[in-house]
């Protein structure tokens, strides 16, 4: 009995028809299990996106193509339909009207938040499409699928909720070039076109568009170089360029950038290089070989002097940007730093390190050069695609973390590649035997020609104890990957932002939802266009979970705007009020991790406001008055002035020191004794501070009823009740759930 | 294509002028062998030869052979492309020729006129170059001797693909117009 179910299990594996099924519901499997390992934690997190794609819902397309946004980047505001990528609120918005037509009611935060997993499905499958095209194992394929759908580095992006550029990019990266190498093989003006569109669709979904803008052309010059032109290279190349773009120019976003900035110029210049060679190629055919070296050296030698001029000159009379910094930042990390701190104080835009690869990618990390090298082996156009991928993606990965995620669908086809093969070597159950070995030995023999390559013996592997080591050992390392992949994203990535986990002393979990708290505060208490004066950070979370205009938000490109709060936060407040009152702020919100030891506080973030606010003023803001004299970053005693007086500092510890007995206030994150005293605040007086004091929110006082400036004012209510100020807080008591 | 022959055309046209002036026609052929074992790859052999052209021979004689070998070239590449190019080719040709007059009558216009509706121009513009290109492609992907660089298209089959890019490329260029 259980002989023939195994002879019957056997045999299903064996007709083409029978495979091909077999291979579509295992590629639906994966996607299944890519979308189900997304949805371990639901939280919105990017707020702005939802906001805009309701506003998009509600209003319709051409409304939200010219949407001013009065409620961010206050005073300013924001031409919001200008001036972001729509391709991820069109698609939500597109998918809400699809299932309506369907007759499925279905509210739109539901599929805002379910957006990420699903695209990371179709995201393994075109995975498995590209890596099909690479090798002749399907296998292949369907290992590259799976990693892409499970690998950690791909899914800190894209967890159920997480309503980001990022969740749709990657799934159009990745097909993008998978159309790419299938236009490349067959030379196709159609799959060039589709892959041009695809291209357009990424350019109106992300920033990183750019990516595929230098690897194509990147791939197209070096396998000129090789000297593999054809004329594929060229249908494909030239129709994906004229084609895409013209795409990328409709986002109004992107605009003229794509014929003015000296990023999207190695595609314009491959482009004219490939017609001077297109050109060549078809002189060569007509006259003979001799008289084409002179042509060859005439018309190639005056061509290329007359674009070096033409690029000079474009580039000398200004028509030609020159490179913007944040590509600079690139090349030199620590260019950002010096030049352009505010690109610098992302976290994200830091050098990876070390370990967040193999984090990111586990076992596949030591898989990838594999994969590499077997392409080094085959070496067709395609090959040289991984190749070119894989050198600039571990660059760029290294330059910064975010990048990360740019790398990892190469790390997984190369990866699949590898193993694929070793499986495949090693799971071919039938020994050559000693016969056929001589005879195809014999047959290498005759024809001993062409490459040293081709010539090598047949190597098999005969022994079933070292066929059976092998399998169970990668099997083992699989299951490991998984194991690791689905630790981490239980772990590490499924806990958004917003609300903070920690373990108590006894093992449970205990959450922090002060920002929630904070929020629904701001909601609920202060007027519906009361301004929030903030660090950048939290705008785009005030913006959508309090509803309320803030001065700056995540994607503020105003420079001298995020400067002028950070030149607020860290003055003294004689200087800061004005500045509050100019900007009509009303409240202020800080995070304060001292109480909990969070560290992901605005007193470690001060140095970037410091040094932002510094680059456009320099005369008033100095980095190093923040610095004791022997150079230490210091909140207790020791603090510098300018540091106790700093409107920021003073938000942060006002209070602090009521929690604890006299003298012992300490600051858990940095470990610091406070001063006895606290500081005291004249401005600003505390309207909320949220359950761990991660959150803090002053209200901004009005001018003074008889006309005394600030300091004066408090001073004399000091005088008459001091004893009353200091009860009135008394020792907190934590609110116990 | 037939564009950019005619640029090569003029900017090498002082050339014969000075050249008969000097000419000394026994130095020819040993000059355009020494470069000839590069020749399958263009790009990379370019500066390698050239140099070595340049130091074999003086200066002066050099450019003489080149004058007269160019025009050769020439005359051997109009009576080829008269010769092998069949009818329906040819008047691809003749559409791309027109596609490069328009195209540098607009650029021509943008640099002397201004760009003021960058828009517009940018959209003229790049519908003139991408319908080269397409062109340029379905030209390629129709000749006889290209055939086997492309199993999967047939002549029919790279027909509908040029209707349906040129049918892309105008929706965006209409669309970009303003």
């Amino acid at each position: 009995m259980s002989a023939e179910t195994l002879e019957m299990l056997a045999d299903v594996g064996k007709g083409k028809s029978t495979r091909s099924v077999l291979r579509v519901i295992i590629l639906a499997l994966i996607a299944g299990a890519s979308v189900a390992s997304r949805l371990f934690s639901v939280i919105l997190d990017p707020w702005f996106n939802f906001r805009a794609t309701k506003y998009l819902v509600a209003n319709g397309f051409y409304n939200f193509w010219d949407w001013f946004d009065d409620r961010t980047w206050h005073p300013l505001g924001r031409v919001t339909g200008g001036t972001l990528y729509p391709g991820l609120m069109v698609t939500s918005g597109a998918i809400w009207h699809a299932l309506r037509a369907f007759t499925i009611p279905v509210d739109i935060r539901n599929v805002c938040v379910l957006l990420a997993p699903a695209f990371s499905g179709l995201t393994a499958i075109a995975a498995y499409l590209l890596t099909n095209e690479m090798t002749t194992y399907n296998s292949a394929g369907l290992l590259a699928a799976l990693f892409m759908g499970i690998a950690p580095g791909y899914i800190s992006r894209s967890v159920a909720g997480s309503y980001d550029n990022e969740a749709i990019a990657i799934f159009l990266l990745v097909f993008t070039f998978y159309l790419w190498i299938k236009a490349l093989k067959q030379g196709s003006m159609l799959w060039g076109a589709f892959c041009a569109l695809f291209y357009g669709y990424m350019v109106a979904s992300w920033g990183g568009y750019a990516f595929i803008t230098c690897l194509l052309p990147l791939h197209a010059f070096v396998l000129i170089l090789m000297g593999r032109y054809s004329t594929r290279l060229y249908v494909s190349y030239t129709t994906w360029y004229a084609l895409g773009t013209l795409a990328s120019m409709q986002i109004p976003f992107v605009g003229f950038l794509p014929v003015k900035t000296s990023e999207h110029m190695p595609a314009l210049g491959i482009f004219g290089f490939l017609q001077l060679l297109a050109f060549l190629d078809y002189v060569r055919s007509a006259i003979p070989s001799r008289q084409f070296q002179t042509f060859l050296w005439i018309f190639a030698g005056g061509i290329f002097v007359l674009s070096l001029a033409a690029l000079v000159i474009a580039t000398s009379a200004g028509i030609i940007a020159p490179w913007s910094g944040r590509f600079y930042s690139l090349w030199d990390t620590g260019y950002a730093k010096i030049h352009i701190p505010i690109i610098a104080s992302v976290s994200e835009h830091q050098p990876t390190a070390w370990p967040a690869f193999f984090f990111d990618l586990n076992l596949l990390i030591f898989v990838f050069p594999v994969g590499v090298y077997l392409c080094f082996q085959e070496l067709a156009d395609e090959h040289v695609f991984i190749i070119v991928y894989a050198v600039f993606g571990s660059y760029f990965a290294g330059v910064m973390v975010r990048l990360m995620l740019t790398l990892t669908p190469v790390v997984c086809v190369a990866g699949a590649i590898a193993i694929s093969t070793i499986l495949n070597n090693y799971l071919v159950a039938k020994t050559p035997t000693e016969d056929q070995q001589a005879a195809e030995a014999a047959e290498k023999k005759g024809s001993k020609s062409g490459l040293k390559s081709t010539n090598k013996p047949v190597v098999g592997i005969y022994g079933l104890w070292s066929k059976i080591l092998m399998v169970g050992a990668m099997a083992i390392y699989l299951l490991i990957f998984v194991m690791h992949c689905t630790w981490v994203t239980s772990n590490a990535y499924s806990s958004p932002s917003v609300v903070l986990a920690s373990r108590m002393p006894d093992g449970s979990q205990h959450i922090i939802d002060d920002y929630r708290e904070a929020y629904q505060w701001l909601r609920q208490n202060t007027k519906e266009d009361a301004k929030i004066m903030s660090w950048w950070d939290y705008g785009y979370q005030i913006g959508g979970m309090a509803d309320r205009p803030t001065l700056v938000d995540n994607n503020t490109w105003n420079n001298t705007h995020i400067a002028t709060v950070g030149k607020a936060m860290s003055s003294r407040e004689e200087v800061s009020y004005p500045i509050m009152r100019q900007h009509e702020v009303d409240y202020v919100l800080v995070v304060f991790g001292g109480l909990l030891g969070y560290s992901g506080d605005d007193i470690n973030k001060f140095l970037w406001m410091v040094r932002i606010a510094e680059g456009i003023w320099p005369d008033e803001v100095s980095e190093r008055s923040f610095f004791t004299p022997r150079g230490e970053y210091r909140v207790d005693g020791e603090a510098t002035e300018t540091m106790k007086n700093s409107l920021m500092y003073k938000m942060s510890y006002y209070n602090f020191n009521n929690l604890f007995p006299p003298g012992q206030a300490v600051d858990r994150m940095r470990q610091a004794r406070l001063p006895e005293v606290g500081p005291s605040l004249s401005t600003l007086e505390e309207a909320f501070t949220s359950e761990n004091w991660i959150i803090r929110i002053y209200k901004v006082k009005d001018l003074d009823n008889v006309g005394r400036d600030h300091i004066s004012a408090t001073a004399f209510e000091k005088g008459l009740k001091k004893k009353k100020a200091t009860k009135k807080r008394g020792s907190r008591v934590l609110r116990v759930d | 294509m037939a564009q950019k022959r005619n640029n090569a055309n003029r900017g090498v046209s002082p050339n014969p002028k000075t050249a008969t002036t000097t000419s000394s026609s026994t130095t020819t052929p040993p000059l355009p062998p020494t470069p000839n074992p590069a020749a399958p790859i263009p790009g990379s052999s370019r500066p390698t030869s050239s140099h070595s052209a340049t130091t074999t021979s003086a200066k002066t004689s050099a450019s003489a052979p080149v004058a007269q070998t160019w025009d050769k070239v020439v005359s051997n590449l109009t009576t080829h492309y008269q010769k092998s190019t069949p009818q329906r080719t040819k008047l691809l040709d003749a559409f791309m020729a027109f596609l490069v007059v328009v195209g540098v009558l607009q650029f021509v216009y943008c640099v002397l006129a201004g760009n003021y509706p960058f828009n517009a121009f940018l959209s003229g513009f790049s519908a003139t170059v991408g319908q080269f290109v397409l062109t340029a492609s379905l030209r390629i992907q129709t000749t006889e001797a290209n055939k086997k660089d492309f199993p999967a298209v047939s002549p029919e089959r790279a027909f509908a693909d040029y209707v349906v890019c040129s049918l892309i490329l105008h929706f965006f260029c209409v669309n970009f117009i303003n």
